[in-house]
């Protein structure tokens, strides 16, 4: 298992954290995009588990996670895939309550153990409700890394107080806003963990983004991609990552 | 263990962007639930305008047609709407505004739930936008267009099965992106905390008043309550005032659909395993690998995949008991009871009367039973004829 710190480890550059779902259109094509992951120079993999109802997620990934379900894909595919990948970075889960706790807990957490997964994220699990699966989690290495909206300077610093792996900032939300630049500040006051935040699409919102935080994730534009070119978007996502992952790499 | 607990079951499973507005309602329910002023205005809108409080209504003859204990009919159907969901509505809304809000969001099934919130919004001068699945809004076209009479705009949902589990989805979404000003008026007693209590506190009117008028008319405690469930708001409020009398029997009515041995049902408590969803963990109806499958019913209202999580303590505490009731059956006590008491029973409500009947029959003259009547059957009427093969359309 590759901790999630290694991560951040990089000589202080600024780590690309690269999201995909696991089983769109198929498991096979995962295996080959997260091995182009891998290569293009990404510092982690977050794996969509796909569930029925995705009610955080764009419409993007909603679609993402219907077209993997439609092929059978089952956290068991899933697991079996990640435990025979080389890994050269490390892998997080992104996915929802239900499924984690259909497999339960114990089961689940100690095969992400042998599967060598390092985090994972569920955003339907918020701060108040995550000491079910943290305990769990613990006994198996996997660190239940926490979201945070930029909404409320009190709520950032109540969830980041006890964040693992890193903090996952979300994007802005209508009008309660506090924007990001304070949002950071308010975490790191209260914790050394890294802070990383989602963009959408496009390079200038990553650099942007990177110029305040540790990290950026790349949340809904490889799963475009895919949406777009199936099991041919190889050459669309090398050029799309290696531009990403050049300029937030450059960013001081 | 987090807030909004029944047993294990319930608690706060939202995503992280909805946190600040759950912690927004439920400090400011904390703050008017036992206001004087507010508790006034609510229950003067509730019995001025929405006409409470409803009959317990002795169904005389049905009764002597079944043979058994004396059935007893709340009334719901017989509220401004013609359901039991404009309690819940008036109330939620009254608390909006109080909050300074100026927009209710609402998500609806059989649309009743949308129309009584579309209503509380005309009265209370609000903005309305409903989320009904595309399903839905084909079953039931009246009341899309009743919806817009009263103002309020009404999306249709095209993701997912198209019905009322992603209408929830969807209203979750918007309430994320649009918090300031708008409220999320949840029609069940599903969800995060602390809108299981919530609608539960204000459906409670419905025991409070029954338990009241029973005693009044025969002097002592029905044998048997019994209501219909989906997300389990009427049956909720059904059975709160009679949770603590330990004689008296709860029954909850779920959709079976086309059987609890096919696909096609909506049963929860019969079909389903515990789970997290919808800001709950409670009983819900899934696949092998934990996704929330399709569910069916007849019924849009009951065509739901989950059930509040106070009735999963309910019934797995034991002190209530949950029965399935197929489409069949529903489709023949809405008829029956039509026939035999002059009495138009929504579909929803139909399941619980199909079952009350075998209920009443275990039962003696000098014994009794409630059964509530969460809403009237006008809304199905085009809906059951085709059921019986008839070209009929709304």
């Amino acid at each position: 298992m590759i901790d999630i710190k290694t991560a951040f480890e990089k000589q202080k550059q600024k780590a690309v954290v690269a999201f995909i779902t696991a089983g769109d259109p198929t498991l096979q094509d995962t295996e080959r995009y997260i091995e182009l992951l891998q290569e293009s120079g990404v510092d982690a993999i977050e794996i969509g588990i796909p569930f029925s109802d995705p009610i955080a997620e764009s419409h993007f990934i909603q679609e993402a996670d219907l077209r993997a379900l439609q092929n059978g894909v089952c956290p068991d595919d899933i697991f079996n895939l990640l435990e025979k990948i080389d890994k050269k970075v490390p892998f997080i889960f992104m996915t929802y309550a239900n499924p984690v706790f259909f497999y339960g807990y114990e089961r689940f957490f100690s095969r992400c153990q042998q599967a060598g997964v390092a985090g994972i994220i569920i955003p339907d699990i918020p701060f108040e409700e995550n000491a079910e699966v943290k305990e769990i989690a613990k006994k198996y290495g996997v660190a239940v890394l926490d979201m945070v909206a930029p909404v409320s300077e009190k709520r950032i610093q109540k969830v980041c107080q006890q964040a693992e792996g890193f903090v996952y900032l979300l994007s802005d939300m209508g009008t309660f806003n506090i924007g990001l630049e304070s949002a950071v500040k308010n975490a790191k006051q209260v914790t050394a963990t890294p802070i990383c935040k989602e963009f959408d699409s496009t390079v200038e919102d990553a650099v942007k983004i990177a110029q305040y935080t540790d990290g950026v994730i790349i949340g809904s534009a490889i799963v475009k991609i895919i949406a777009q070119h199936g099991a041919n978007a190889d050459a669309e996502l090398k050029k799309y990552l290696n531009s990403v992952v050049k300029a937030v790499h450059s960013v001081k | 263990m987090s807030k909004g607990r029944f047993g294990k079951f319930g608690g706060q499973y939202v995503p992280e962007a909805l946190m600040y507005a759950l912690e927004e309602l439920e400090a400011a329910y904390n703050r008017f639930k036992d206001d004087e002023a507010f508790r006034k205005e609510f229950q003067t809108l509730l019995n001025e305008y929405a006409g409470r409080p409803s009959r317990l209504y002795y169904a005389e003859k049905l009764s002597k047609a079944v043979g058994g204990a004396k059935i007893y009919l709340k009334r719901e159907d017989l509220n401004h709407t013609g359901s039991h969901k404009i309690n819940n509505a008036l109330g939620q809304a009254l608390l909006a505004k109080k909050m300074g809000k100026t927009r209710l969001i609402a998500e609806t099934g059989a649309g009743q739930h949308g129309v009584a919130t579309a209503t509380a919004a005309a009265l209370l001068g609000m903005d309305c936008e409903v989320f009904m699945g595309e399903e839905d809004t084909k079953r039931q076209a009246l009341n899309v267009y009743r919806m817009k009479l009263l103002g309020a705009k009404v999306h249709t949902v095209m993701s997912g099965t198209k019905t009322l589990k992603d209408a929830v989805n969807e209203c979750m979404g918007e309430w994320v992106t649009r918090g300031e000003d708008t409220h999320y008026c949840l029609g069940s007693a599903v969800g995060p905390h602390p809108f299981p209590v919530i609608v539960r506190d204000f459906q409670a009117c419905i025991s409070k008043e029954a338990r009241a008028q029973i005693l009044e008319k025969e002097g002592k405690l029905p044998k048997a309550v019994v209501a219909c469930v989906g997300g389990g708001s009427n049956s909720i409020g059904t059975f709160y005032h009679f949770i603590e009398d330990k004689d008296v029997r709860l029954i909850g009515c779920e959709a079976a659909g086309r059987g609890v041995d096919t696909f096609e049902t909506a049963a929860t408590i019969a079909t389903g395993k515990t789970g997290i969803f919808h800001g709950m963990k409670s009983l819900f109806c899934q696949d092998d690998h934990g996704q929330i499958a399709p569910v069916y019913s007849i019924s849009a209202g009951l065509d739901y995949p989950g059930i509040g999580p106070e009735h999963a303590w309910l019934y797995d505490s034991g002190r209530a008991q949950y029965v399935p009731v197929t489409d069949d059956e529903a489709v023949e006590a809405f008829e029956y009871v039509s026939r035999e008491e002059g009495i138009i029973p929504a579909i929803e409500s139909s399941h619980a009367l199909s079952y009350a009947v075998k209920v009443a029959k275990e039962y003696s003259p000098e014994d009794c039973i409630i059964v509530c009547v969460s809403g009237r059957g006008d809304k199905d009427v085009a809906a059951i004829a085709r059921y019986r093969g008839e070209e009929l359309y709304d």
